[in-house]
C-alpha cells in the first residue's frame, strides 16, 4: 500500500522531465522525417456538391493533384482558432501570388468547414475531407494548422508547424517556393 | 533614487524571507517559543519591504522615469494613468514583484490572524511561506530585476502592448495572483501538517478559509480574463482552451476539489492524506501555471518575453516545492490515521465522487495543455489540439459533476438515504425535464444543449429545493421559515448561492455554445442585414483620436421590428507608439444576450467587412462567476471561520443524527 503514496512523486518526476525537455529542446533541430520524400498516396472526397458560387471544387483532393507545379498543402479545421488567424494570409497567397494551395480538412464536420469557407473565402484549389485524420497521420500531422510546400515532382520540401505569420511567409515560404519554381 | 530604494527593499525582504524560512522551523523542532515567535514579526517585516519595493516601482511608472529599463520598455508618457499603473504588472518583472507582494501579504495575514493556531504549527506554516518567498525573491533579483537603470535614459518609452491596454486586463493579474498565491497557504499548512505528522478537524477548519479566499479570487481572475478575451480578441468566443487559460483553470479545478475535501476533514476527519495531496497539487499547479506563462515555453496571446534562464529557475522552484512536498508526503502520509468510515451513498461519498471527477478533469486539461507545449518546443509556432479534444474529454466529466452537485447536499453524513434524497429532488428533476423540453420545443437544437440546459435547471432547482427543505418552506409558517433562514450557517447559504451560480454559468455557456448566430459579410454604407431577429444597418466609418491611438470608428445601427435598439461603434485602433493595431468589438447587452459587432477591413468607397454575432447567454456566464465568488465570500464570513470566534455548538431539537439539516457544507 505504500506504493500508492509514492505514486504522486513518480508522476511528478515524469512531468518535471517533460517540462525540462520543453525548455531545453530548441525549435530548429527537428526536421520532419518526410522532408524530401514523395507525398503519401491518398485520395480524399471533397466537401460535397453544391455551393459552386463560393468556389469550392467538390471533386476532392488526391496525391495526383500535387504533381507538375509547386504547391502548398494546408491542414486546417473550422474549430481551430490559429487557422482562422492565418486564413487571410492564405487568401493573399492564392490571390496575389497565384499559388496553388490545397486544403486538408482535418477532423472537421463538412457542413461546418463549408460554412467556414463560405464566410472567410476559399483560398484552396481542392479540399480533401479527412474526418478521422487517417491521411493526416501519413503526413505526420501533429495538430492544426500545418502547411507543407510540395515541389513540382510531388516531393515534400518544407513543413511549417503552427500558424503562418506574415514573417514566416515572406522570409521562409515564398523564398523556398521561388527557388523551387526556377 | 526611487528605483534604488526599491531594489534595496527587495534585497532586505529576501534576507527576512530567508530568516522566516529557517529560524521558526528550528524553533518548532526544538520547542523554542522565542524562535517560533520570530516568524510572525519577520513575516510582517517582509511584507512591509516588498510593499515598499512595489510602491517604488509603481512610482517610477507613474512619473514615467525612463531611466528605469523596465519602465522604458513597457510604458510611455502618453499612456493613460490607469495603464501606467497597470503597466507595473503587465510585464514579466513587475508581475513577479506583484506575485511576491501577494505572497508576503498572505504570510503577514497568517502571522496576524493566527492567534488560535498552535505556535509550532504556525511557525512551520510561516517557515514554508518564507521558503517560497525566498525562492521567488531570489528569482527576481537574479533573473528579473525590475529596477535596472538605463544610461542614457531614452526620451520616451516603448509603450505597452495595446491589446493589454484594457480595464479588464488591468485587474486580471492581481485577482489571478491572489488565487494562485493564496493556495500557497493551503500548501504551507499541508507541508506543516506532514512535518508534524498530524491532521485533525481543527486543521481542516484552519485551511478552509484560506482556500476559500484563494478560490474566490481565482474565480474572479479567470472570469475577468475570459471577459477580456471575449471582447478584445473579437471572435465572439469566451473560452479558447488557450494554454494560458488552462494554466489558470487547472488550479481552479484542483482548488475546487480541495475546498470540498477539506470539508470532509473538518466534519468527519476522513480523507486526510487525500486532502493533503490536493493542497500540494493545487499549489503546484499554480506554480506550473506560473512556469508555463513565464518561461516562454508556450506562445499564446498572453505570452511574455522569454528567457531560458528564467524558465529553468522557475522549473527548479517547481521541482523543489513539489518534489520536496511529495517526498515528504510519501514518507509521512501512510502514518496519517483515517477518521470516520462512511457508506458510498453519503455526503462524504458524494464529495469523493466530486473530487475524483474534478481531478480527472484537471488531468485531461493538463494533458491537452502539455501536449501542444511539447510539440511547440520541438516544432515551431502554435498548434491547436483544439476544442474537439476538450469537448470530447472535459465536458463528459463535467456532466456527472453537475448532476451530483444537486444530490450531494441532500445526503446525510456517514450514511445517506437515497430514497429520501430522491423524494426531495423530484421537484428539481421535473424542472430539469421541463427546461429541456421547453428548449427542445423552442429551438430543437443539439441534444447536448438540451442536456446542458436540463442539468443547469436541475442544479438550480436542486439548490432551491435543498434550501427550502432546510428552512421548512411551506411546511412551517412563513415566519418560522424566515427565522430558520436567518439562522442558517453562512457556510450553508454560501454553498447554495455558489451552486445556483454555477447553474447560471452552465446555462450561459450552453446557450452561447449552441445558439450563437454569426454573420460575416462585406457591407456597403446603408446596407442592412438581419441577425437573430435584429436588423443591423452599416453607417460607414469616421476617424477619431484617442489618448494614445487613432481609430476608425464604425457605426452599426441596430433595430428590432422597426424600433431602434442601439447604435454600436466597433473600432479599429492604431497605436503609433507601439506600431500595432487592435480591434475593439462593440457590444450591446440585453442581459439575456449580447449583440456583438466587429469592424474588419475597410475600403475606400466606405464598404467594410463586418462581423456580427448574437451571443445568447453570454452575460450569464460572468454574472454566474461573480455570484459564485460572492457565495464563497458569504461562506467565508461564517462564524466558524472567523478567527478566534468560538465554535458554536448547535442544539437544534428534532434532528436525529443523519438529518441533513445538521451539516453545513461549503
Amino acid at each position: 500500500m505504500r506504493l500508492i503514496y509514492i505514486l504522486p512523486t513518480m508522476i511528478f518526476a515524469a512531468v518535471a522531465l517533460a517540462l525540462g525537455a520543453g525548455l531545453t529542446l530548441r525549435p530548429d533541430i527537428v526536421p520532419s522525417a518526410l522532408i524530401d520524400k514523395p507525398v503519401p498516396v491518398f485520395s480524399l472526397p471533397g466537401l460535397g456538391a453544391g455551393d459552386t458560387d463560393i468556389g469550392i471544387d467538390s471533386r476532392g483532393f488526391s496525391s495526383d493533384d500535387l504533381k507538375g507545379r509547386v504547391s502548398l498543402v494546408n491542414v486546417f479545421a473550422s474549430w481551430c482558432i490559429p487557422c482562422r488567424a492565418e486564413h487571410p494570409l492564405l487568401m493573399r497567397l492564392a490571390d496575389k501570388e497565384r499559388l496553388a494551395i490545397f486544403g486538408l480538412n482535418y477532423k472537421d464536420k463538412p457542413s461546418e468547414a463549408r460554412a467556414w469557407i463560405k464566410k472567410l473565402g476559399n483560398p484552396y484549389r481542392r479540399i480533401g475531407v479527412d474526418p478521422k485524420g487517417r491521411v493526416a497521420i501519413d503526413w505526420g500531422v501533429y495538430g492544426v494548422p500545418e502547411t507543407f510546400i510540395i515541389g513540382p515532382k510531388g516531393r515534400i520540401r518544407y513543413k511549417h508547424v503552427g500558424m503562418l505569420r506574415p514573417r514566416d511567409v515572406d522570409d521562409v515560404i515564398l523564398p523556398i517556393i521561388r527557388k523551387l519554381g526556377q | 533614487m526611487i528605483a534604488e530604494i526599491g531594489h534595496y527593499a527587495l534585497v532586505l525582504a529576501l534576507v527576512l524571507a530567508l530568516v522566516q524560512g529557517t529560524v521558526p522551523l528550528i524553533g518548532a523542532e526544538r520547542g523554542n517559543a522565542t524562535l517560533m515567535a520570530l516568524g510572525r514579526s519577520v513575516a510582517a517585516g517582509q511584507f512591509v519591504f516588498i510593499a515598499l519595493a512595489f510602491a517604488s516601482l509603481m512610482a517610477a511608472y507613474v512619473v514615467s522615469d525612463f531611466s528605469v529599463e523596465n519602465v522604458a520598455r513597457n510604458s510611455h508618457s502618453a499612456k493613460p494613468m490607469l495603464y501606467k499603473i497597470a503597466g507595473v504588472w503587465s510585464n514579466h518583472e513587475g508581475s513577479m514583484v506583484l506575485w511576491v507582494l501577494i505572497l508576503a501579504l498572505f504570510g503577514a495575514l497568517v502571522a496576524g490572524f493566527s492567534a488560535n493556531l498552535p505556535p509550532a504549527l504556525r511557525a512551520r506554516v510561516l517557515a514554508i511561506q518564507g521558503m517560497i518567498g525566498s525562492a521567488f525573491l531570489l528569482f527576481i533579483l537574479l533573473t528579473s530585476n525590475p529596477f535596472l537603470r538605463l544610461d542614457p535614459a531614452p526620451a520616451d518609452g516603448n509603450g505597452l502592448n495595446p491589446i493589454l491596454q484594457d480595464p479588464g486586463l488591468a485587474f486580471h493579474p492581481p485577482f489571478l495572483y491572489l488565487g494562485y498565491v493564496g493556495f500557497s497557504v493551503a500548501f504551507a499548512f499541508a507541508v506543516a501538517a506532514l512535518i508534524e505528522g498530524r491532521v485533525d478537524a481543527a486543521w481542516g477548519r484552519w485551511v478552509r478559509p484560506w482556500t476559500l479566499a484563494a478560490w474566490c479570487s481565482l474565480s474572479l481572475g479567470i472570469g475577468l480574463g475570459s471577459w477580456w478575451a471575449y471582447y478584445e480578441l473579437g471572435w465572439g468566443g469566451f473560452w479558447f482552451w488557450d494554454p494560458v487559460e488552462n494554466a489558470s483553470f487547472m488550479p481552479w479545478l484542483a482548488g475546487t476539489a480541495l475546498l470540498h475535501s477539506a470539508i470532509v476533514v473538518e466534519r468527519r476527519e476522513a480523507l486526510k492524506s487525500w486532502t493533503i495531496l490536493l493542497a500540494i497539487l493545487t499549489f503546484v499547479l499554480s506554480l506550473v501555471g506560473t512556469f508555463l506563462v513565464r518561461s516562454g515555453v508556450l506562445t499564446s496571446v498572453h505570452s511574455f518575453a522569454s528567457d531560458p534562464m528564467r524558465g529553468l529557475f522557475i522549473l527548479a522552484i517547481v521541482i523543489a516545492a513539489a518534489g520536496g512536498a511529495l517526498v515528504l508526503f510519501a514518507i509521512r502520509a501512510p502514518a496519517l490515521k483515517g477518521g470516520g468510515l462512511f457508506a458510498p451513498i453519503s455526503r462524504e461519498g458524494a464529495l469523493v465522487l466530486n473530487n475524483l471527477l474534478l481531478i480527472t478533469a484537471t488531468a485531461t486539461v493538463f494533458l491537452g495543455t502539455l501536449y501542444p507545449m511539447l510539440l511547440e518546443a520541438i516544432g515551431s509556432g502554435k498548434v491547436s489540439v483544439g476544442a474537439p479534444y476538450f469537448n470530447a474529454t472535459f465536458l463528459p466529466l463535467m456532466l456527472p459533476v453537475i448532476a451530483a452537485m444537486a444530490i450531494g447536499p441532500m445526503l446525510a453524513w456517514k450514511r445517506g438515504d437515497a430514497t429520501a434524497a430522491w423524494s426531495r429532488l423530484r421537484f428539481a428533476f421535473a424542472v430539469a425535464l421541463a427546461a429541456a423540453l421547453v428548449a427542445w420545443y423552442l429551438q430543437g437544437g443539439p441534444v447536448m444543449a438540451l442536456v446542458g440546459l436540463g442539468l443547469a435547471a436541475w442544479l438550480i432547482a436542486g439548490a432551491v429545493a435543498e434550501l427550502a427543505d432546510r428552512i421548512k418552506l411551506f411546511r412551517a409558517p412563513l415566519k418560522v421559515s424566515f427565522a430558520r433562514l436567518v439562522h442558517l450557517p453562512r457556510a450553508t447559504i454560501g454553498m447554495t448561492v455558489a451552486h445556483m451560480a454555477m447553474g447560471l454559468t452552465v446555462t450561459g455557456i450552453t446557450l452561447a455554445s449552441a445558439w450563437q448566430a454569426e454573420k460575416i459579410l462585406i457591407m456597403a454604407p446603408g446596407q442592412s442585414v438581419a441577425i437573430a431577429g435584429y436588423d443591423v444597418v452599416w453607417g460607414g466609418t469616421q476617424e477619431v483620436m484617442g489618448p494614445n491611438y487613432r481609430a476608425q470608428r464604425g457605426t452599426l445601427t441596430v433595430s428590432r421590428g422597426g424600433k431602434a435598439v442601439t447604435v454600436l461603434h466597433p473600432e479599429k485602433r492604431l497605436y503609433p507608439v507601439e506600431g500595432s493595431s487592435t480591434t475593439e468589438a462593440a457590444i450591446h447587452t440585453t442581459w439575456f444576450a449580447d449583440i456583438y459587432g466587429v469592424l474588419g477591413d475597410t475600403h475606400e468607397d466606405g464598404r467594410a467587412t463586418i462581423r456580427l454575432y448574437h451571443n445568447p447567454g453570454v452575460p450569464w456566464i460572468w454574472i454566474g462567476i461573480i455570484i459564485m465568488a460572492l457565495g464563497g465570500g458569504i461562506s467565508l464570513s461564517d462564524r466558524r471561520h472567523r478567527i478566534g470566534a468560538p465554535v458554536r455548538t448547535k442544539s437544534r431539537t428534532g434532528t436525529p443524527s443523519g438529518d441533513t439539516s445538521e451539516g453545513a457544507v461549503a
